[in-house]
């Protein structure tokens, strides 16, 4: 490390966007995970002002889609300007027609990708090479960096030699597992950036730009003639990037001191056994050839840093002479290849070189993959690499990392193989998302980092709820670098940050022997041993454990720093840990309390103090008898009634032992079964509702807004109540003709995530018990075994009949059963709500085609899914495709579901005689509005179904595969903002212009959610969001009058806080409307900045002051000669500041910039105001006023 | 005849005897800039809650803490919040901004609920450059067990600490209902306060009958409410060695006058501008001067305090006999 390099602990993200940003001048890009943070910081930096490296600041430019992100880079690259972008995944495959582009015009530039999982049989957020080798034809050459220090430092390079040969770059690293590990790094200065980069090859660039004052033209259309001739003309240029590239990695070693090659060796310098591979496997493997090799092996690392262009010479010069066996390791799949990507170039350069006798011998070569979606790669499967090198015939297309007992390609590795880390500092902290773990975690490590001479490694795991979510940190400190990019499986130090863990996550399996363990404890000392579950005490005393407590949330409490137990933790930490001495270290916590907290004054410096002084006094070494006591086993992970796939799989994923099941376990073709969130228990509240059946009006409200459906009511009749058990909860029903009904209303206590929503907009307060909702939240263990026994008894109440409950009113609506449940999402959620009233009116005959976004993450992420199944056996079929093609996507199943509809109405025709006319005029014709309706046609379904089977005719069995359509299916197009206002608005447009019976919920959170607040055009103005931090400046698109002026299309604008039955009506008349409809259903979310518990009022204010109006268009009433356009909410109230000083995204702008913000918000009032008159206008006008839809 | 309007409060020159009081209006730096060219003798400017400071903080970090590293796809929700200082920081550079835009006096204004808050923010006021500091109690005893004395001790309690982190002068804003208001103006003054405001009108909630829940709703002061101010400025005046200013009911000049011939100092108000507007405070000023010329005084400390008990010829007039007249006048 150059000796004045300055210091700094950052990821990967950062480490690239630092140099990009600093050597580019318009960055065009699209939040996409893994490498949203490089967009996101290049945006702040762009914001502050901080300039470039010739003194003017970057222009970052959000787009509407990586497509439009790679169509700006292109326009501003071929006008002259530095450009760049930063992506990853599908966003890299919607660059790819622009890519070619970029690269037959030989046009220099760096597009920086978190090299992550595509797409396939299911999403993956994960980091593999799928979407890089992807991008191979392009013309783009590709340089992988395998770690954060290089690349920062690889940013750099590509840059400088993009510039020299005209060849543009994709810089690439693998996504999470670098991009964002948190790593020392010595920091590249500015004049290193100059020095590297010629300001001549920029006005050579410039010079190549398109300029009226120098016109040519370029991107002609050519033919036959020239074409061909056309792309062989950049040979040359491919031909000598690598050597550029050697060169400028010269001259980078001579200017900081650390040397690379575009290939480069580790191990053995007389190796038998090779390995290739790129990324950041790299130092796992080049760490294991260390150890085999000091154990007296002969085993080799090639690292491939630059693979396009391919420079066959350079490898061939690299591989040892005496290298026996080569395997090649692909981090992707290309099925039905002879092998993958990076294995295909060395077979076949081997194989040149020993056709043209440039080599003598071909050593034998295997190719493998590994490491898809992040999994872990580990110095055990790099060891058994190379023991499969060792066989007489090793495996070929093997795959290592996982259990393929279908095709048999996996390797056999022993789990117990590991480095020596001795001099390393391991420690794993569980923590809850929501309890600030892993921010006080990235503090240590900068405390470390970047105070000390240790080197520090940090690297978080989430899991993929957003409530309730677990979060797992892996930490590691040491005197020498850190080559480890895998998860910590011997910890000297374990921290369990959350009591409840103990109950439901396997710790101590990563505690190695005399560890410690550190346990957030209500529980002290002399009481804590009786209450460990039996197998943690197995554990401790099995590997002699110091184990220490101390009840952070009680000194928390004491200090005033209400539940916030983060700083204490990780002073707990650096005292028990020695990763520095101890008064070293509680000096250096409390600087950076004081440079965190110093804007927001003393007192809250002196409380984080106060609560690192209280830490030391009231951490507590617990002495560990001899042999366990406890009698408490963990409890069961799914109950044992669960269906046999969830008890097989779903329960081994759930219990964090998904990397052990095999092929043979997992479905082929990414199907999975509904409805498996049921099985899965995560009592994550610590307050739940409590029911008063004697103040309860019975209104249905808490019901209707439970964003988790965990309120449930039935109606029976009261002999049904025979067997409940005692304290199980009724009450009259509250309606009139029902003399003998009773009422019940049932709290799914372990699914709900204690939002609070329910006793906010409980209208029924208990008269003689002030301030007591007939809703209200008490502490779960108090009530939970009640909660358990009810809810066990409320699930053998027959469901109420659909046909007899009424749809039209919320209070209706609490009766129809969810198929929607218990889904990850936010606790509070604004969208779900609206999700889970859409299976409830429609589930049984729904199709949801699910927009990529926070939906179709709670409602698809793996381990269990929300969308559920009736007693009938129906429910939700869901599908998510992509992000981008939602609306098509959706249009697709509408269109198939015509088509055999239509299909088995012909073969029914041509049953004439086998049935009677009358029963074929009725299935044909029969009116299916009504529910009962609906079920009548299901009723005549079931009959027909009967009578196929006993034609058992070709056409019978025909019409037998497709007759299921003849009950009216309901198609519904579901996704976010993101989706409806941006990427997919194109396909949107044309799918509500496609006339056909297509149903669209957007629920509007007004912001990217799923991505982390990046704004969209549904962001208003004046509210901050990424890419707005100086707040918008335009105003939203207006999507309903969009979608209003094609006359044809219902079109609604719901808020469920202002009015629940406004939402109901709207859903119900959209669904039922013959043509297409869409629904914009405002959420609140918590990208707002929001006390969630306070959402639906939120959405309540937002009407109130006029800036979302409710509103339905429905083209039926047009044609009937009514105005069809109807505003359901009043002239507004209150001024828009009402609602938006409440949400911390306008009010970010009040605090930082006063005078804008008046203006903006200002302007955003107009906006409102001119946008209600023209609704109100609207809203009298005549029938023929509007266009005839 | 040229016409003298001068005027000290807490040892400060002012050209005016009125004053803006503690008010939202003050937010603004060009209100304050307004409030000076209308004339205004110092601003005192809305109050510093440390309770608001502390919730918005408590708020701030729930939210961070629930949005910050929970999902591997959104590590945070928010543009960076480096910027976004929840706090003091606001207010004092509305402070040095003011002090920077206008030539007279600033007057701070805080409300503390702990000790720390008291001293910290009384201390960056002062550092922020205030010309002096309003202490706001604002306390109402709901603690039925707790006994006058207690009460008392919390405001001494107070003033001696803040007396003691700062060397600008410091008023307390008392609340009428101590058993012998003049004792603990005594008492104040003794522990440091170098001005007494009276009074501090406080919040008094409402209920809505059919909702059956409190209401929360401020109702500005009316001239009518300006005789218990007004009787103990009165009977204050002279008798502490403290500076009065008088508030509540301040609706035109006439109750400016009247606070003046009971003795004080300046006088304050907010009602009277979210009424009228901030220029209003000129037509004040211009109705005190053509009383002043009607009755022939030049100076405000020429008729200051004329009808404080002190002055007037009938002291009792302030006491029981006083009340059993008024008492016969509603008879009558």
């Amino acid at each position: 490390m150059s000796a004045k390099a300055k210091i700094v602990t950052v990821d990967a993200n950062e480490a690239t966007a630092y140099v990009a940003y600093r050597v580019n001048e318009v960055c065009a890009i699209y939040p996409i995970t893994p490498s949203s943070p490089m967009a996101e910081l290049a945006d702040e930096w762009s914001a502050k002002g901080i300039p470039n490296i010739w003194g003017n600041v970057p222009e970052i430019i959000e787009m509407q889609s990586e497509g439009g992100a790679a169509g700006a880079v292109h326009g501003a690259l071929q006008t002259g300007a530095l450009t760049t972008t930063f992506t990853a995944s599908q966003g890299l495959m919607l660059m790819l027609p622009n890519m070619y582009k970029i690269a037959g015009e030989l046009t220099s530039a760096v597009i920086h990708v978190a090299a992550r999982s595509l797409a396939a049989q299911a999403l993956s957020i994960f980091g593999d090479h799928a979407d890089v080798m992807a991008a191979r034809p392009t013309g783009f050459a590709l340089l992988a960096s395998a770690s954060v220090q290089e690349a920062h430092d690889m940013a750099l390079v590509c840059q400088a030699v993009t510039l020299k040969a005209r060849v543009p770059f994709i810089h690439f690293f693998d996504g999470f597992r670098t991009s964002h590990e948190v790593s020392k790094i010595a920091l590249l200065s500015e004049d290193h950036m100059r020095s590297l980069i010629d300001d001549q090859l920029l006005y050579a660039h410039r010079r190549r730009g398109l300029s009226p004052d120098t016109p040519f033209i370029r991107g002609t259309a050519q033919n036959p003639d020239v074409y061909f001739q056309g792309r062989e003309t950049v040979n040359t240029y491919y031909a000598e990037t690598p050597g550029i590239v050697q060169d400028t990695l010269d001259r980078f070693a001579k200017m900081t001191g650390r040397h690379y090659r575009i290939f480069d060796y580790h191990g053995a310098p007389d190796a038998e056994r090779v390995l290739v591979i790129m990324g950041s496997g790299v130092e796992t493997a080049a760490e294991t050839a260390k150890a085999l090799n000091a154990a007296g092996e002969k085993v080799g690392v090639i690292q491939v840093r630059l693979y396009r262009p391919w420079a066959k010479e350079a490898f061939l010069n690299i591989l040892p002479a005496s290298t026996k066996a080569l395997a090649v390791l692909d981090r992707t799949k290309e099925p039905g290849a002879s092998g993958e990507p990076l294995y295909m170039d060395v077979v076949s350069t081997l194989a040149e070189a020993l056709g043209n006798g440039r080599r003598s011998t071909m050593p034998r070569t295997i190719g493998g993959r590994y490491g898809l979606s992040s999994k872990e790669f580990t110095p055990a499967m790099v060891k058994a690499v190379w023991d499969e090198l060792k066989k007489p015939e090793p495996k070929n297309n093997f795959t290592i990392g996982i259990l393929d007992d279908v095709t048999y390609t996996s390797l056999d590795y022993d789990p117990g193989f590991a480095l020596d880390e001795t001099g390393v500092t391991q420690a794993v902290f569980f923590g809850l998302g929501a309890d600030g773990t892993v921010g006080a975690n990235k503090n240590s490590i900068k405390i470390i980092g970047e105070n000390t001479p240790l080197y520090a490694q940090g690297y978080f795991v989430y899991d993929s709820k957003k409530s309730g979510a677990r979060t797992v940190s892996h930490l590691r400190f040491g005197s020498q670098p850190i080559r480890a990019p895998y998860l910590i499986r011997q910890a000297d130090f374990v921290a369990c940050h959350q009591f409840g863990f103990l109950d439901k996550v396997e710790m101590l399996h990563l505690a190695r022997p005399g560890a410690t363990f550190l346990l957030n404890s209500p529980l002290g000392k002399e009481e804590i041993w009786d209450a460990l579950p039996r197998p943690v005490q197995e554990d401790i005393i099995a590997k002699q454990l110091n184990l220490y407590v101390i009840d952070a949330s009680e000194v928390a409490r004491s200090v005033g720093m209400g539940g916030f137990i983060n700083t204490i933790m990780q002073t707990c930490f650096f005292a028990l840990s020695g990763v520095l001495p101890k008064d070293e270290a509680i000096a250096q916590i409390k600087k950076y309390i004081e440079k965190t907290y110093q804007k927001r004054g003393q007192s809250v410096i002196r409380k984080n103090f106060e609560a690192v002084d209280a830490t030391l006094q009231h951490l507590e070494q617990v002495a560990v008898p001899n042999a366990a006591s406890s009698t408490r086993r963990l409890p069961d992970t799914v109950p044992a009634g669960a269906p046999a796939f969830v008890q097989e799989v779903t329960a081994v994923m759930l219990r964090g032992h998904g990397d052990e099941l095999p092929v043979s376990m997992i479905p082929a073709d990414g199907t999975y079964p509904s409805g498996t969130t049921q099985w899965e228990k995560r009592n994550i509240a610590d307050f739940v509702p409590q029911w008063e059946p004697d103040s309860c009006i019975q209104c249905g409200n808490c019901s209707f807004v439970c964003p988790h459906s965990v309120i449930r009511s039935k109606f029976y009749h009261k002999d049904q109540l025979e067997g409940a058990p005692e304290g199980f909860q009724s009450a009259p029903i509250n309606a009139r003709g029902f003399p003998e009904t009773r009422y019940s209303l049932q709290v799914y206590g372990e699914d709900c995530t204690g939002c609070q929503l329910c006793e906010e907009v409980c209208p029924a307060i208990h008269l003689a018990d002030q301030g007591t909702k007939a809703i209200h939240l008490v502490p779960k263990g108090e009530i939970l075994d009640r909660l358990q026994t009810n809810t066990r008894f409320f699930e053998t109440l027959p469901v109420n009949e659909r046909s007899v409950v009424d749809f039209a009113s919320v209070r209706g609506t609490q009766f129809l059963e969810p198929l929607f449940e218990f889904s990850g999402a936010c606790a509070g959620c604004g969208e779900t709500p609206y999700v889970r009233l859409l299976s409830q009116l429609f589930g049984d005959r729904l199709i949801v085609a699910n927009a990529t976004g926070c939906s179709s993450i709670y409602g698809g992420n793996l381990p269990t899914t929300p969308w559920a199944i009736n007693g009938e056996g129906r429910g939700p079929a869901w599908s998510n495709s992509l992000f981008e093609d939602n609306a098509e996507f959706g249009l697709g199943m509408r269109i198939s579901v015509d088509k055999q509809t239509a299909v088995a109405a012909d073969l029914l025709r041509q049953l004439e005689g086998a049935l009677s006319a009358e029963e074929i005029a009725e299935l044909l014709s029969a009116p299916q509005q009504t529910e009962s309706e609906i079920r009548r046609q299901r009723e005549r379904v079931a009959r027909l179904k009967a009578r196929l089977l006993a034609l058992n005719t070709p056409v019978a069995d025909n019409l037998l595969s497709v007759a299921n359509n003849l009950v009216r299916r309901s198609v519904w197009l579901v996704g976010g903002d993101g989706w409806a206002y941006d990427i997919g608005s194109g396909g949107l447009d044309h799918v509500l212009a496609s006339g056909r019976n297509v149903n669209v919920l957007v629920l509007d959170t007004e912001v990217y959610s799923n991505t982390g607040g990046q704004m969209s055009k549904a962001t208003p103005t004046a509210a901050t969001a990424k890419f707005a931090s100086a707040g918008k400046r335009v105003g939203k698109k207006d999507l309903a009058m969009q979608a209003i002026s094609y006359g044809n299309v219902y079109v609604a604008q719901v808020a469920m806080g202002a009015n629940p039955q406004q939402t109901l009506l709207a859903l119900r008349e959209a669904e039922a409307y013959d043509g297409p409809s869409i629904v914009l259903a405002y959420s609140h979310c918590i990208a707002h900045g929001i006390d969630m518990r306070k959402g639906l009022e939120q959405q309540d204010l937002a009407v109130a002051c006029g800036y979302w109006p409710l509103l339905r268009y429905n083209p039926a009433l047009r044609r009937a000669g009514h105005n069809p356009f109807v505003l359901d909410s009043p002239r507004r109230t209150l001024p828009l500041k009402t609602s938006a000083y409440n949400e911390l995204r306008y009010s970010v702008l009040a605090r930082t910039n006063p005078d804008d913000a008046e203006r903006l918000i200002g302007l955003a009032q107009e906006i409102a105001d001119l946008r209600w008159n023209t609704y109100e206008d609207m809203a009298g006008w005549d029938a023929k006023a509007f266009h005839p839809g | 005849m040229e016409l003298d309007f001068r005027t000290k409060y807490m040892g400060l020159s002012l050209r005016s005897p009125i004053v803006v009081s503690a008010c939202p209006l003050s937010e603004e730096l060009g209100n304050i800039v307004q409030m000076e060219d209308a004339g205004a003798g110092a601003v005192v400017l809305f109050s510093l809650f440390e309770e608001q400071i502390r919730r918005e903080q408590d708020r701030m970090a729930s939210i961070q803490m629930a949005t910050t590293n929970v999902f591997a796809e959104g590590l945070d929700y928010f543009p960076s919040m480096d910027e976004y200082a929840v706090g003091v920081e606001e207010y004092l550079e509305l402070i040095r901004a003011a002090k920077e835009r206008v030539d007279i006096p600033i007057i701070a204004s805080l409300n503390g609920i702990t000790p720390e808050g008291w001293i910290d923010y009384a201390r960056l006021i002062e550092e922020a450059g205030a010309d002096g500091l309003e202490i706001n109690v604002f306390y109402i005893p709901a603690d039925v067990l707790q006994d006058g004395r207690a009460v008392e001790h919390r405001y001494l309690d107070i003033v001696e600490t803040v007396r003691r982190t700062v060397r600008i002068p410091i008023a307390v804003k008392l609340n009428p209902y101590f058993s012998a208001i003049g004792h603990m103006a005594q008492s104040l003054a003794g522990a440091g306060a170098n001005a007494l405001v009276l009074f501090n009108r406080f919040y008094q909630p409402d209920f809505d009958i059919t909702q059956l829940r409190v209401l929360h709703n401020l109702q500005f002061s009316e001239p009518n409410e300006i005789r218990l101010p007004l009787l103990w400025t009165s009977v204050l005046s002279g008798r502490v060695s403290a500076y009065l200013a008088a508030t509540t009911g301040v609706q035109s000049a006439r109750e400016v006058i009247k606070y003046l011939l009971a003795g004080a100092d300046v006088v304050m108000t907010a009602s009277a501008l979210y009424k009228h507007g901030i220029p209003y405070l000129r037509t004040m000023h211009d109705e005190l001067a053509g009383w002043m010329r009607e009755m022939h005084f030049s100076s405000v400390n020429g008729f200051r305090g004329v009808l404080s008990q002190r002055n007037v010829h009938d002291p009792v007039a302030f006491e029981r006999a006083n009340y059993i007249r008024i008492l016969e006048g509603v008879k009558r």
